[in-house]
């Protein structure tokens, strides 16, 4: 959209309270309804409509009433295709929201659920910020995922997105907006710097620290599967898994806010979840120590992953 | 951040990645592009009769070579093909026409633009630019004919257009040709009364606001100047030129004779009116003895003046003046279709006295042509004495017995036409023996006319009227007989022999007849468009409510028309998109439950927002210790029914809701 257009929308949602009304972000359940639903015609459709009108007055002019005829169903059909776009958006609507988890300057992946009322829908499309995607809902409704841009780590409210129809005909936009008061959180984004992971061992001694083990576990979701104890879980008929010794075999690698003095807040963030990032990578153990001497770990699998990000992000 | 946003998003229904969808977001797909060729080639369609042959091939090759071009090789045309073809069609245009102005050459020009449009074409704006203008020109197509035959095709044109443009809808790569089609004609369908509406109330123009497009292809029907030859265009050409209800029983097809104009006036090669119908203002007395016949005749538009009636008209409508020779003429020129109501009698006497000045002009014969004629009239004179009937019967006979036969081919004539005709072709059509006779006659000094005008027609039985069509124009004689007075004679009837003739007209094939039987009886409808639609002029839009005692609508009252039924379609079909949005399925236990809370909170327990089912049965409990024990019942019921089930089973919901409704809160009583 060009900026004057931006610009213009901006100023006519300001002065007309009909149009931020929806502005004001809503608790799910999110129904679009006549009140709610906005029409006007495409650039395509005000092109079409003088071509109408050129026609209209032409047939009047040339006292021709077979054009005349013509030109009123075409004009009728033009009008009506109005109403067809309304309805591909009226009943609609957002039932669920949920979201992946993406770094800060990622696009985070937000899972909408729509519900379609029964009725099948073609032709939709979501906009956000800077991009859209066109979708379908059958009759069950469906799930349509969306990017989102992200810029900063920590909770973030979803923004305001329009869902619009140009059905059937591309001659009129019908649209509404929904702002889901929903909040998703994005994780810091991960600093690859020049300092190497602290406590990084040497791969002899992590070979061999992965051929010892002290005991055996029940698998939890989310374990490694390369750690699985095959020839054990067969004999125990359920999942085992080996437990390292980390405390004697493998050393977790610790990753210390204080030890990361001298650095903006900010950079330390960074770094600390890009160690994480690679050692979640790597399937190693480690442990985080917050600024406030909580420590978390030391674990490998996907849930310590996420707690610790979730604790970065809301430093 | 773009790559990521399209590996995150994807259709729904099919799992297609989203990355060609973006990608050609505004490219022009396929399927979309097929559409706008095939509407485009209606278009082409049915502007083909109003175009040079050569120019309709090379824009149909034009077409289907650019369509392959795409679908087997893609890629855009080079410019500079593109620029010479848009240099070329407009020069070749105006090599033809001469002019770019006027109807023929303008729709031709369309046309050719448009193909080229399709010519570049490669985004979905460039195809909704040209579907725009592929649905202005189907509706210029229609200045060259209004009738239902030249409507059809363009409306039926408009469905591919439509389905183009729902083509160009972001999801159409996953539909069948049928979906893109369904919603164009579902809403011209359903748009019909709408439509229909806006044409009867949009206020018709009384004056054009510009010129009317060039007369250059328009039916004049019989004209006023009758040469060998003038009328064997018309005689091929079959569309109606009149239709005639009776109020009583048709005509026998014997008298079925319209009389347009008489040519009192032989300059040697044609037959013109002359000035003996201007001069002789008061029209020849008629006494009619049998019954005469009341009729309605609908006329196309002929840009003549002159009206048509069946011999001979009694009296004329209003406006209309008649002339000595009783022909209808009204001050301006029939162009457009025009009602009139006319009495004729079939069984007259004309003229019964011919004064000196109308003898005179009916006996002229300009001097020094067609010498031998001549003197075989005279000769017919010389033996006949004072009988002038018996030297019409020598002439009737000269026909039926000397070889002559009917050709719409006849070969042409030479300056003395009439005896080229009488003693060497002895082939021609009615011109050629109504005048031959008309001049036979004067020169053995018989008084006698020319009369041009239509004979026969086919009479509908079903729709009780008699289409005449432009293939049955005719031209006969009138002969003064002493007694009798103006006595009709069609000398064509005495031929015998039929070398030519247009098909249909007279006779046709065994196949031919039965398509043409069925095209006489599907005239009813055509009948139907003309008057319901193409002679819905300012005039009848004015007189729509004077059944119902409005005298004549002014343009205010029919722009106030036009709003309330716009305004009632409008509403009808808002209320059925509104009513058909139901709202979700509805949860009978949340029914009840709601019933519930209605009626707790008449006793002053109203849910609050954030309390759940527990919470709030828990102090209604509290509240109303009288109803205490139903409410745990229902609590632990409505627990149950809610929580311990994905969806609740019917019956017991529907007990639920019973014992909401027997449920009455006991209030304390103080």
């Amino acid at each position: 959209m060009p900026l004057s257009a931006i610009t213009l929308q901006q100023t006519l949602e300001r002065r007309l309270p009909a149009l931020t009304r929806t502005r004001a972000p809503e608790t799910l359940p999110i129904r679009l309804h006549r009140r709610r639903i906005y029409i006007l015609p495409t650039r395509s459709g005000l092109g079409f409509g003088v071509l109408l009108a050129a026609m209209l007055l032409g047939a009047l002019n040339y006292q021709n009433n077979a054009a005349l005829l013509l030109t009123c169903l075409l004009g009728a059909s033009v009008i009506n295709s109005m109403l067809v776009a309304f309805r591909a958006l009226d009943g609609l609507s957002l039932t669920q929201v949920r979201a992946d988890s993406a770094f800060a300057g990622d696009a985070l992946v937000l899972h909408l659920q729509f519900d379609g009322a029964g009725r099948v829908r073609t032709a939709l499309r979501l906009d956000m910020a800077d991009g859209g995607v066109d979708f379908c809902l059958d009759a069950r409704g469906g799930e349509i995922a969306i990017g989102m841009p992200t810029e900063r780590r920590g909770w973030t409210r979803i923004p305001r997105m329009r869902v619009s129809c140009t059905q059937p005909f591309g001659l009129f936009r019908a649209w509404s907006w929904i702002a889901p008061a929903q909040d998703v959180l994005v994780y810091p984004q991960p600093l690859h710097g020049p300092h190497p992971p602290p406590h990084g061992e040497d791969p002899q001694q992590r070979a061999r620290g992965e051929e010892e083990y002290a005991q055996l576990r029940e698998y939890r979701s989310g374990d490694p599967l390369k750690r699985v104890a095959w020839k054990a879980s067969a004999r125990h008929d359920r999942l085992l898994l080996r437990e390292l010794d980390s405390a004697s075999h493998e050393a977790p690698q610790k990753f210390e806010w204080d030890a990361l003095h001298g650095l903006d807040r900010e950079t330390r963030i960074g770094r600390l979840a890009g160690w994480i990032n690679q050692a979640h990578a790597a399937g190693r153990n480690w442990i985080l120590v917050l600024p406030d001497g909580r420590a978390l770990g030391p674990q490998a699998d996907h849930a310590h992953f996420h707690r610790c990000m979730t604790a970065l992000a809301l430093l | 951040m773009n790559a990521i946003l399209r590996r995150a998003t994807h259709f729904l229904g099919d799992r297609a990645p989203v990355e060609a969808a973006a990608a050609d977001a505004e490219g022009l797909d396929a399927r979309a592009f097929d559409l706008l060729c095939l509407t485009v080639a209606c278009t082409l369609a049915v502007h083909l009769a109003h175009m040079p042959a050569w120019l309709g091939a090379a824009l149909a090759a034009l077409l289907l070579l650019r369509w392959l071009q795409r679908r087997l090789r893609g890629g855009r045309i080079p410019a500079v093909a593109r620029f010479a073809l848009l240099i070329l069609m407009p020069w070749s245009i105006l090599a033809v026409y001469r002019t770019p102005f006027g109807r023929a050459p303008g729709a031709a020009l369309a046309v050719g633009l448009l193909v080229l449009k399709l010519l570049e074409s490669e985004r979905k704006r460039d195809a909704r630019m040209a579907i725009g203008f592929c649905c202005f020109v189907l509706m210029s197509a229609l200045l060259f004919g209004q009738s239902l035959s030249a409507t059809l095709p363009v409306a039926l044109a408009l469905l591919p257009a439509l389905a183009t443009l729902r083509a160009l809808q972001p999801d159409s790569g996953t539909r069948r040709m049928t979906a893109l089609f369904a919603p164009g004609a579902g809403l011209m369908l359903a748009s019909s009364p709408l439509a229909l509406v806006a044409f009867v109330f949009v206020p018709r123009l009384s004056a054009p606001l510009w010129g009317a497009p060039g007369a250059d292809a328009a039916r004049t029907g019989v004209d006023d100047r009758m040469a060998p030859g003038d009328l064997r265009d018309l005689l091929v050409d079959d569309s109606p030129a009149m239709r005639i209800g009776f109020s009583g029983a048709p005509p026998a097809s014997a008298q079925r004779y319209f009389r347009g104009v008489v040519l009192w006036y032989f300059d040697g090669r044609a037959w013109l009116r002359g000035l003996a119908g201007m001069r002789n203002r008061a029209p020849q007395s008629v006494s009619a003895p049998g019954a005469f016949m009341d009729y309605e005749v609908t006329l196309e538009p002929t840009r003549r003046r002159w009206l048509y009636a069946l011999d001979v008209p009694l009296s004329a409508p209003e406006d209309v003046r008649m002339g000595a020779d009783r022909t209808l003429e009204r001050s301006r020129p029939v162009t457009e279709t025009t009602h009139y109501q006319v009495a004729s009698a079939t069984r007259y006497v004309l003229g019964a006295t011919l004064d000196p000045a109308l003898r005179r002009d009916a006996l002229q014969l300009p001097p020094g042509y067609d010498p031998r004629a001549i003197a075989l009239a005279r000769s017919w004179r010389a033996q006949s004495g004072n009988d002038d009937a018996a030297i019409v019967q020598a002439a009737l006979e000269l026909f039926r017995g000397g070889g002559f036969a009917y050709n719409l081919a006849a070969p042409p004539l030479g300056r003395d036409s009439v005896d080229d005709f009488l003693f060497g072709t002895r082939q021609g059509y009615c011109e050629h023996y109504a005048g031959a006779f008309a001049f036979l006659m004067r020169a053995a000094g018989v008084p006698a006319r020319v009369v041009a005008g239509y004979h026969g027609g086919y009479w509908n039985d079903f729709a009780q009227y008699l289409l005449v069509r432009q293939s049955e124009a005719h031209a006969w004689d009138e002969v003064w007989l002493a007694g009798h007075g103006w006595v009709r004679v069609d000398p064509t009837a005495m031929v015998r022999r039929v070398l030519a003739t247009a098909a249909g007209s007279q006779d046709g094939t065994a196949g031919e007849g039965g398509w043409l039987a069925w095209r006489d009886r599907l005239d009813v409808v055509d009948r139907l468009w003309d008057r319901g639609v193409v002679g819905f002029d300012a005039l009848r839009q004015s007189e729509l409510f004077t059944p119902l005692g409005v005298a004549r609508l002014d343009w205010s009252q029919l722009a106030s028309g036009l709003a309330v039924g716009i305004v009632m379609m409008l509403g009808l079909a808002l209320l059925f998109a509104l009513r058909a949005a139901r709202i979700p399925p509805r949860d009978a236990l949340a029914a009840a439950q709601r019933r519930l809370q209605e009626k707790l909170a008449r006793c002053g327990v109203a849910r609050l927002p954030q309390e759940g089912p527990r919470d709030f049965f828990a102090r209604c409990m509290l509240a109303l210790p009288a109803s205490r024990n139903e409410l745990i019942t229902l609590a632990r019921e409505y627990m149950r029914l809610r929580y311990a089930h994905v969806a609740p089973p019917a019956e017991p919901v529907r007990a639920y809701s019973r014992a909401v409704r027997n449920f009455h809160a006991r209030s304390v009583v103080k």
